[in-house]
This record gives C-alpha cells, sequence and structure tokens, in this order.
C-alpha cells in the first residue's frame, strides 16, 4: 500500500466510489423489482437461526474485505445478500468429483454464508435435489424456461470432447455434456465456473488428457467467470454471487476469467511464512525442526509463488486452516495446468528447470531463480488484467488496486 | 407385459450413473446399472512422481477424497518400504475419523434422507406430537422443542407456498412408499437442516490436521506435514471438542432418527428388500498400531450369507471381467496380460442400454469368481460374524432395543443402518486416539515423518477400509516415476455390471423384486441404490486384477 499518488488522486478515487455507489444503488432498486419473491425476508432467516445484527455486520465487512471494497459499501453488500435468495441458480456437474459441492456446502463465515446457501435458490443440483430421472429432467427444461435470461448457471466439472462427447452423457437421452451446457449457457445471465475442473480441465485434463477434456470457456466459446482451486474456497463464489447482485455484472477478472478481488495476488503475498522466506530460513525435510517453527516451504514445493489466490487471507473451513498452515505447501491449484506445471509437487520449479533429480538447490540460486520467475509472473498478470473486460466499476477498481 | 425404464440423472449420489430396469407390472425383473462418466485418471498417473499419487488420486473424488489420498500414500510407502511414525499414523486415523462421521451424517440425511421422509408431510405434523416422538426415542432428542419444530414448519411452508421448492421440487411427495406418520418426517427433516451445519463442524475437524476440507493436504510418503498443529494442545483441543459436538449429534439425532424411521419401514427389511448378493468382503482397516497388525475393521470375506464361516481374505482371487464394459475384451480371467482400451458401444437405437452387451464404465470386480458386496453393512457382517467385540454388542444392543432379528440387516434398511451404527462406533472411539496421541508425544516422541526416498524400481499396495468399503491402491515404480497406477474402488465392487456368466452385481441384484408403488416414480429403486451410496466417479477405474504383484497392464 504505497502512499505515493497525491491527495488530487485520492479524491478522483472517493468521487469514482460514490459514482460507483450510486450505480449500485440503482441496480439493487432494478433487482428487487425484477427477480421473484424471496421465499423468506432474509432478517427473519437471520434470526430464526440465531444470528445477531452483530455477526451479520462483522459478515459483511468481511466479505466486504474479500471483495476488496472500501468499508463505505458494506450497506451494499447487506442489501445484496438480503436478495441473494432470490436469484434462480441451475448447478451443472460434468466430468469432476464433486468436491466442489462439498466445498460449497460446507461454507461460511461466520454462519451468514451457510444461511444464503441454504436457502438459495437452487433449481436444479443433481447432489442434492430430490428428483432423479424423469422428474429430475422436467425440473431443468422447467428452471431453463421459467427463468430464461435470469438465472446464473453454475459449472462445476470439465467437458470431455474426446469420442463425439460420449466420455460423458446424461438424461434418458443420453446427451453429451457439451449438448447440455450449450444449451444451458445460451438462456443464462451469467455464467460461474466453480472449480478447476470448468475454469480449465484440471486434473482429467492432465497430460496425456485421454479424454480431450476442456474447462467451458474453451469447449463452449463462451464468457465465464473462473472461481478457480481444487476445491476453490466458496467464499470467493459468494463474493462473486454478491457483486453480481450489486452491480449486476460479473466482477473484473484477470485473462484467465479469475475475479481480481480474489485472484489478485499470490498466496506469497499474502503468506503466514513469508518472513521465513525473507529471512532465508526454510523447511529442508518433512517433520524437521524448520517444519516445527513454521518456516518457508518454498524447497518442499510449494508453489505459492506462482499462485494466484486469496487462501492464505480468507483460509478454509471458517478459517480453520489451509494447506501452508497445514506445514505443506501450496501445489498451485488455482492455476490453469498445474498437474503439468506444478510438478513433481513437492519440488521447487527451479529444481524442474535444473532438470536434475534430488539436486536440492543452494538457497542463493533459488533466490535468484525465483526472483526471475515471480517478476516474470507479475508483469504477465499485470498484462493479463490490462486486458480485461471493461463496466464502470473496473476502471474504479484497477485504480483502487494501484493505490 | 414387461417394460423397460430409464432412471438418469440417479441424483442425490457423486457422479454420474444410470439405472434400467424390467418391470412386469410393478416389479423389477432385471436391472442394469450404468457409469456414464470416464475420466481416465490412472493413464494420467503414468510417467509422474509417485510422491504425486496421492494428491492427484484424491481428485477421483471429492466426497471420499482422503479415502484416496491416504490409500495412495500407503502404497506408495509399501513401494518405498517405509510405515510412518506412530504421531503420523494417529493423526491420519483423527482425519480418517472426520471424514467418516461427516460423510455418514451427510450421506444419511442429504443423500438418502429424501428415499425414507416425505418433507411435505411433514406440514401436516402436530409440533407437539413431534417432541413427544423424538422423546420417544432419546432422552435428550437434538434441537426437539415443539416451538422448533413448528419454526421449521413455518419455513418448510413458505418454501411450498411459493410455489419454488428449489431442492425438493418435483420430488415423490405423497407416494404409499413413504411410511412415516407426519410427525416422524417432522423430526427427521428438521435435522436434515441441522445436518448442513454439523457438517461444517466435520469439515473443521479435518481441516485442523489435513490443513483443509475436503481435498486435505497434510499427508506425504513417510508422514504428516501439519507438524505443528499435531504439537499444539490447543490444536487437539479444538478438534476433540468439534468431535464432542458431532458425537452429540449422532447420539440424539442420527441415531435416534434411523431406530424411528426402522419402526415403520422394519417390514420391508424383514422381507429383505433390497438385499443384494449375498456375499460380503471387508479388507479390514484403520490401523491401530505402527506394524499394522491390528486394525480397527476386521477383514474378512462371507460367502452366501454363512455368518459361520468367515474367509480369510486372499487378495490374488480378486479378478475383474469386462465383457459387459466398455473396454476391449481380453481373456477376462488373464487381465495381467491385456490391454484395457475403451470400446464405446453406445445405447441401442431406442436409446437404451444394451443389456446384452457391453453397458457400463464401471468394471466388474469379482473374488473367487463371485460379486461381493463392501461398505458399513459388509464390514458389520465380517465382524459381526468374526466375533469382534465393539461390533457385536453394539449390533445386538440396536436389535435387541428394536425388537428385530439380525436377518433385518440383509436389506436395504439394514445398510442404512449398519451405517448409522458405523458412525456411532467410530466416534465413539476417536477420542481413545485422541489421547493416545497425546500420550505419545508426552513420552517424548515428536516425530511426524521417516526419511524415505523414491526406489529406481518397485511396487506396492495400499488396502483399506474407505467410508463406502474396500479399496485398494497399487502402484508400481520404474525409473523413479510411476509406471502403472491401479485402483479397486468400493463403488466399482458394488456397481458391477454383469460379467461373463451373466451374474449380476451387487445394485442390479439388490433391485431384482423390488415392487414400485408407481412406475412413474422409481422412489423404492432411488431408495435401494442410494442405500449403498455410490460414488461414481470413484468407481470408474482401471481395476486391478489380482493383487500385490502388478503385472503390465496398459491402460487407456
Amino acid at each position: 500500500m504505497g502512499g505515493t499518488n497525491g491527495s488530487g488522486n485520492r479524491r478522483t478515487v472517493e468521487k469514482q466510489y460514490r459514482e460507483l455507489m450510486e450505480y449500485c444503488q440503482v441496480h439493487l432498486d432494478q433487482i428487487e423489482e425484477t427477480l421473484p419473491e424471496p421465499r423468506e425476508s432474509f432478517q427473519e432467516g437471520l434470526a430464526a437461526r440465531g444470528i445477531s445484527r452483530r455477526e451479520f455486520v462483522k459478515w459483511t465487512s468481511f466479505i466486504t474485505g474479500v471483495l476488496m471494497l472500501p468499508p463505505m459499501f458494506r450497506p451494499m453488500v447487506a442489501r445484496a445478500a438480503e436478495n441473494f435468495n432470490r436469484l434462480p441458480v441451475i448447478w451443472l456437474n460434468f466430468a469432476e468429483c464433486t468436491g466442489c459441492s462439498e466445498a460449497f456446502l460446507r461454507s461460511s463465515y461466520p454462519n451468514v454464508d451457510d444461511i444464503l446457501l441454504d436457502t438459495i435458490s437452487l433449481e436444479y443440483h443433481e447432489t442434492l435435489m430430490a428428483a432423479s430421472g424423469k422428474q429430475a429432467e422436467e425440473n431443468f427444461k422447467k428452471a431453463m424456461t421459467d427463468f430464461e435470461g435470469q438465472y446464473i448457471l453454475v459449472f462445476e466439472g470439465a467437458i470431455p470432447e474426446g469420442m463425439d462427447g460420449k466420455y460423458l452423457r446424461i438424461g434418458s437421452e443420453g446427451k453429451t455434456s457439451k449438448e447440455i451446457g450449450t444449451e444451458a449457457a445460451s438462456k443464462a445471465a451469467a455464467v460461474i465456473c466453480i472449480g478447476s475442473c470448468s475454469s480449465f480441465g484440471n486434473v482429467q485434463a492432465a497430460k496425456p488428457n485421454p479424454t480431450d477434456a476442456k474447462g467451458i470457456r474453451e469447449s463452449l466459446g463462451i464468457r465465464t467467470i473462473n472461481i478457480a482451486g481444487c476445491p476453490p474456497n466458496p467464499v470467493n463464489f459468494v463474493g462473486t454471487v454478491l457483486h453480481f447482485l450489486m452491480f449486476g455484472a460479473l466482477p473484473p477478472t484477470d485473462s484467465l476469467g479469475r475475479p481480481l478481488f480474489a485472484y489478485g495476488k499470490r498466496i506469497h503475498d499474502y503468506c503466514e511464512r513469508r518472513s521465513h522466506y525473507d529471512a532465508g530460513e526454510y523447511v529442508e525435510e518433512w517433520g524437521d525442526a524448520g517444519a516445527k517453527r513454521g518456516w518457508c516451504l518454498y524447497k518442499m514445493g510449494c508453489k505459492g509463488p506462482y499462485t494466484y489466490a486469496n487462501c492464505g487471507k480468507v483460509r478454509y473451513n471458517d478459517g480453520t486452516s489451509w494447506p501452508i498452515m497445514g506445514g505443506h505447501g501450496c501445489m498451485g491449484c488455482y492455476e490453469p495446468g498445474f498437474w503439468d506445471t506444478m510438478a513433481p509437487l513437492e519440488k521447487p520449479i527451479s529444481d524442474q528447470a535444473i532438470g536434475v533429480e534430488g539436486v536440492e538447490s543452494k538457497v542463493n540460486t533459488v533466490f535468484a531463480t525465483l526472483a526471475g520467475l515471480t517478476v516474470a509472473g507479475v508483469a504477465a498478470h499485470a498484462a493479463a488484467s490490462a486486458i480485461k473486460r471493461h463496466g464502470p466499476e473496473e476502471e474504479t477498481k484497477k485504480k483502487a488496486e494501484k493505490k | 407385459m414387461a417394460q423397460k425404464v430409464i432412471i438418469d440423472p440417479i441424483t442425490r449420489i457423486e457422479g454420474h450413473l444410470r439405472i434400467e430396469v424390467e418391470l412386469e407390472g410393478n416389479t423389477v425383473k432385471d436391472a442394469w446399472s450404468t457409469i456414464t462418466l470416464w475420466r481416465g485418471i490412472e493413464t494420467i498417473l503414468k510417467g509422474r512422481d509417485p510422491r504425486d499419487a496421492g494428491l492427484m488420486t484424491q481428485r477421483f473424488c471429492g466426497v471420499c477424497t482422503y479415502s484416496h489420498y491416504e490409500a495412495a500414500i500407503l502404497a506408495v510407502e509399501d513401494a518405498f518400504g517405509v510405515k510412518p511414525p506412530t504421531n503420523a499414523r494417529i493423526v491420519r486415523n483423527l482425519i480418517n475419523a472426520s471424514l467418516y462421521i461427516t460423510d455418514h451424517i451427510m450421506h444419511f440425511y442429504h443423500l438418502h434422507g429424501l428415499d425414507w421422509v416425505d418433507v411435505v408431510s411433514a406440514l401436516g405434523a402436530d409440533p407437539r406430537k413431534a417432541e413427544d416422538m423424538a422423546r420417544a426415542y432419546c432422552n435428550n432428542p437434538y434441537n426437539a422443542s415443539a416451538s422448533h419444530y413448528k419454526a421449521v414448519q413455518e419455513r418448510l411452508k413458505k418454501f411450498v407456498e411459493s410455489g419454488r421448492l428449489g431442492p425438493f421440487a418435483n420430488g415423490y411427495w405423497g407416494s404409499p412408499s413413504y411410511k412415516l406418520p407426519a410427525e416422524a418426517n417432522l423430526v427427521i427433516v428438521s435435522h436434515y437442516l441441522d445436518a448442513l451445519a454439523v457438517s461444517k463442524v466435520g469439515g473443521q475437524m479435518m481441516a485442523i490436521f489435513g490443513g483443509k476440507n475436503p481435498h486435505p493436504q497434510t499427508l506425504v510418503a513417510g508422514g504428516i506435514t501439519s507438524v505443528m498443529d499435531t504439537m499444539d494442545a490447543y490444536r487437539i483441543g479444538e478438534y476433540l471438542y468439534r468431535l464432542r459436538d458431532l458425537k452429540n449429534f449422532i447420539d440424539t439425532a442420527y441415531i435416534p432418527d434411523v431406530l424411528l424411521a426402522a419402526t415403520y419401514y422394519k417390514d420391508e427389511g424383514l422381507a429383505g428388500i433390497g438385499g443384494g448378493v449375498k456375499n460380503y468382503l471387508s479388507y479390514g482397516g484403520i490401523n491401530l498400531d505402527d506394524d499394522y497388525t491390528t486394525t480397527f475393521f476386521p477383514g474378512g470375506v462371507i460367502k452366501d450369507r454363512d455368518l459361520a464361516n468367515v474367509g480369510k481374505l486372499d487378495e490374488t482371487k480378486i479378478t475383474e471381467d469386462v465383457t459387459h464394459s466398455w473396454y476391449q475384451d481380453t481373456e477376462p480371467l488373464q487381465p495381467y496380460d491385456g490391454k484395457t482400451d475403451p470400446d464405446y458401444t453406445d445405447y441401442d437405437e431406442n436409446g437404451h442400454v444394451k443389456g446384452d452387451g457391453k453397458y457400463s464404465w464401471c468394471k466388474a470386480p469379482r473374488y473367487d469368481g463371485l460379486p461381493y458386496e463392501v461398505g458399513p453393512l459388509a464390514r458389520f457382517i465380517v465382524g459381526y460374524a468374526k466375533g469382534d467385540q465393539k461390533i457385536k454388542d453394539l449390533v445386538d444392543a440396536t436389535l435387541k432395543a428394536a425388537g428385530l432379528p439380525v436377518t433385518v440387516l440383509f436389506s436395504t434398511l439394514g445398510r442404512t443402518a449398519a451405517r448409522a451404527l458405523e458412525t456411532k462406533l467410530i466416534a465413539d472411539n476417536t477420542e481413545a486416539w485422541i489421547n493416545e496421541l497425546v500420550a505419545n508425544i508426552k513420552s517424548g516422541d515428536t516425530r511426524t515423518w521417516t526419511r524415505c526416498d523414491v526406489p529406481d524400481e518397485s511396487e506396492g499396495r495400499g488396502m483399506k477400509e474407505a467410508p463406502r468399503g474396500s479399496l485398494g491402491h497399487w502402484v508400481r515404480i520404474k525409473d523413479k516415476v510411476i509406471e502403472n497406477y491401479q485402483a479397486v474402488v468400493p463403488s466399482t465392487w458394488n456397481c458391477s455390471p454383469r460379467d461373463k456368466t451373466g451374474v449380476r452385481g451387487p445394485y442390479e441384484e439388490s433391485l431384482i423384486g423390488t415392487r414400485l408403488a408407481n412406475v412413474d416414480q422409481p422412489l423404492e429403486i432411488i431408495r435401494t441404490i442410494h442405500s449403498f451410496d455410490p460414488c461414481m466417479a470413484c468407481a470408474v477405474h482401471i481395476i486391478d486384477p489380482r493383487s500385490n504383484e502388478i503385472k503390465k497392464y496398459k491402460v487407456l
């Protein structure tokens, strides 16, 4: 947070934020007119589940922070949350492991997400819905018709394109995932890819990609918001939907479709072990003295320096832990192709470049290599961010980020 | 006249499953179980560092997560010739316990519950009577008061009145196959909602030592990485108190709810509906000592429900068969030499599976040539027959309280009840493992990792019991990378299609004779299928045949 800009600049930023607030208010007015009526009042829902006003305020502050918005937006977040359960959602599971759904079901911070998610207007979700077979297929068609142009379409899983897509067929007519996805996407208000499978193909697309699996964006050629991660932090999903409700547009993203609020900085930037990296204090083997003291995991293959994600900031399972806290290091699961580009997972990338199995680089060599890679990574990210989409909020946000 | 019915997608499971049945009148005469997705992860594992196998195979499944992680690490450790130190073994058991507990609770309420419980009927319940009913099954039932039940009812009412039932839309509400009175429906539905919050606590338990949930990230070949959490009294306490919360839920909601349901569905249990193949298998699992000589779940083989004769597991009798699977035929019993290239033969011209030919991405594992059921019921039957005291005591006490004979277990209801009892068994014993960890650290042992390196050439296997049943991973290493990798997964056993002799797999067999109240509503079918807790993403894997030696085995 360098304060290099003058106060004039700050005033401009504040003005832009005020304009953005107004835009947001108008949009929320509109949304409240057009979306289906809520099943239950959000305030009643909070009360019924024992969430105090204070806890709710705390939650809105947290989410405002996650979205990288200034505190003045807190009331907007609160208002958007009240409309959360009115947004129809169709959730499709393709080539995946359902870990993202599991993550989604276990989200909360502190307990408000839980309410949003258990009251979410989930029109179709195979893992949760009561109906099977014919009745499930009817629900799918009905949701697409009733909420045409209004629903959020969530993809969990990749599309296997090999063998004319027949590595995955769903429903009595045996449609391929590509056919189903194409139809559902054509009528959606917005498309969110949850997890690295739908974002980038992930594990089934790792070399040699036997089923020619692809992420949704690549397979269907449509614009998607990619909540990458294996699985991603559900907080980022909630943040994205709230952003949609507040601004009527999906949040600004990098060139890979990942929302900047969550994927704008590297694991390394947030890392709680960063001071040990700076001090050159490394875990040299699992369970050693450094491991007991919580030293840097770079030499154990941590890919934090190359991974854009807010894991260290929001952690997982209500802030219980995250892989680096668990002493393992990051495997880069928020990045495309990580199974190939970050492997072997327990080796630093610098070793991979050297190409000699078992050769541990000297600390200063690591530093040199790492510095080079990091700079390259940052430059690529900056360039990518510059190409991204428009929208009034984006300009403002870019400015805010520079600050 | 026979009528063929397709049920696709089977929902409330992990993954993509199609069931086709042939009905005569309202009764299932024949059934075919088809997995409709293939991902090919074993192929992808080839040429990779064996130490990456754990994290990668964990992505077989986001529901079983830790199961594959640990199986892969066990296989790789076996190949490396190492075992983890005591602390690591115990911490792994603690992570495993959090998985079992959370997974089973979530299965009963969120995946399986709506097969037993009519949500809409709960609207008509008398909250006060519901409270009385809950108290009849438990002295201090979970979140049970007339006012709470009333609030739940109000919430549901808004759902129904809005006309937008979300996940409850178009369910089989009102079907005569729902047997519970309105009050019982209300009690269990209210726990359906409570269980959403409870399963989050289970996720936190896993994250304490696992780094996150699902897909923890703290196991490595030779040990664990969550050293600071393991050595931290506060973290151990965080785990312990969450465990007690879950244990409370199990004792005051899960178990009483299953007993309550059993009261009204016992006739179906006694009639053996959903019984299946009559053969049960358990590899044995959860290592209780550092040499892996004692396991919490005993291993064994029971054929034709003969509880008097428990066979000892002989891994060389595990074979595969692809006669009805979408892979090229080789000599079915000689898979070592065979290729396993996909051979997709599509559906027939009417959109049905070709039941006489190939019809699933799942293979047919067989033990000594026969299909076997795996899972909590199999573990309990094997344990009961072997006279395992903790299993026998729990089963006998439960049956006595319910006034039911042991044969009631051989049914859909029995499968569901065994899973609930197993959850209690794990939760009741986990605290002892925490104490074991504390005592070991107190003794001065702070080791969490055994030094090891990748051998040039080796092979190993990891066999264990996952929540859904017997799980094995096999790895073969050459030039320090994976040359071959295979997994035989619980749902592969259960979901298996027919084999070359035409013998059906457990899902298929369990459906025969099931009577549908309404042929347009496959409620009775999905109830039985769900009782196995299907996990399709796991199941579609190239199955290793016999065992401890891995020969040439090309996987595509």
